[in-house]
């Protein structure tokens, strides 16, 4: 029971963090003081979506959501980097 | 068992919200992107090994698809690190050059565009 336990609250402490760094995040997205500043921001909030879902796989017992977890990082990756693209170079694909 | 799982669960938590806080604390654009390209990768890396170990010991079983996001983060973090220094240091506000080096930043660097490969002519 009390180990059970424990792993209760590890879940939940780590769900606390991560909510708390998407909402950080959220507000460094907002205030951000130049355009790379908030690409950077995007990029850490998919990071913390993807760990979210990989603690939600953890919390439901249901087992690792592959594809959710997947798709969320190569989306990611591929328009932080398309973005940066445009911006140094006028055009994604040249 | 469960206490190390536990343990990487705090771990997770505990760097997750070190790379987020950084992306707020840190005063300067090149100085805030060290905090969640870091912290954050070492943080979802301890989630998915916990996951793992979940899958081990109490869950529905074990897999290795957790290793290719692993992977995957680990690889692409350094390259969304790079882009985005390189579009810090084209938008102007970055002065310093780089120390001990009377070279300019490698990205400003026009000796380094005869080494670009060309693509081989078509015959007419």
């Amino acid at each position: 029971m009390t180990e059970a336990l424990i792993l209760q609250a590890a879940l939940a402490f780590a769900f606390a963090c991560f909510a708390a760094g998407f909402v950080l995040t959220l507000a460094r997205l907002l205030i951000g003081p130049t355009l790379p500043d908030r690409i950077l921001a995007i990029d850490t909030m998919v990071v913390n979506a993807i760990a979210m879902i990989v603690l939600y796989g953890i919390k439901t017992g249901l087992g690792f959501n592959f594809s959710a977890a997947m798709l969320l990082a190569m989306t990611g990756f591929v328009s932080t980097v398309a973005f940066c693209k445009y911006i140094l170079r006028g055009s994604v694909i040249e | 068992m469960t206490y190390l799982l536990a343990a990487l669960l705090v771990i997770a938590g505990v760097f997750g919200l070190i790379g987020s806080y950084g992306l707020i604390r840190l005063s300067d654009g090149m100085q805030r992107l060290h905090a969640p390209t870091k912290a954050s990768t070492v943080g979802l890396g301890a989630a998915l090994l916990a996951s793992m170990l979940h899958g081990l010991t109490l869950g529905a079983g074990f897999s290795w698809q957790e290793i290719i996001v692993m992977v995957f983060i680990f690889v692409t973090a350094p390259i969304t690190a790079n882009y985005l220094s390189k579009t810090h240091l084209w938008s102007g506000r970055y002065t310093p050059s780089p120390s001990g080096s009377d070279r300019p930043w490698a990205t400003f660097d026009p000796t380094l565009d005869d080494d670009q490969p060309t693509l081989p002519k078509r015959d007419p």
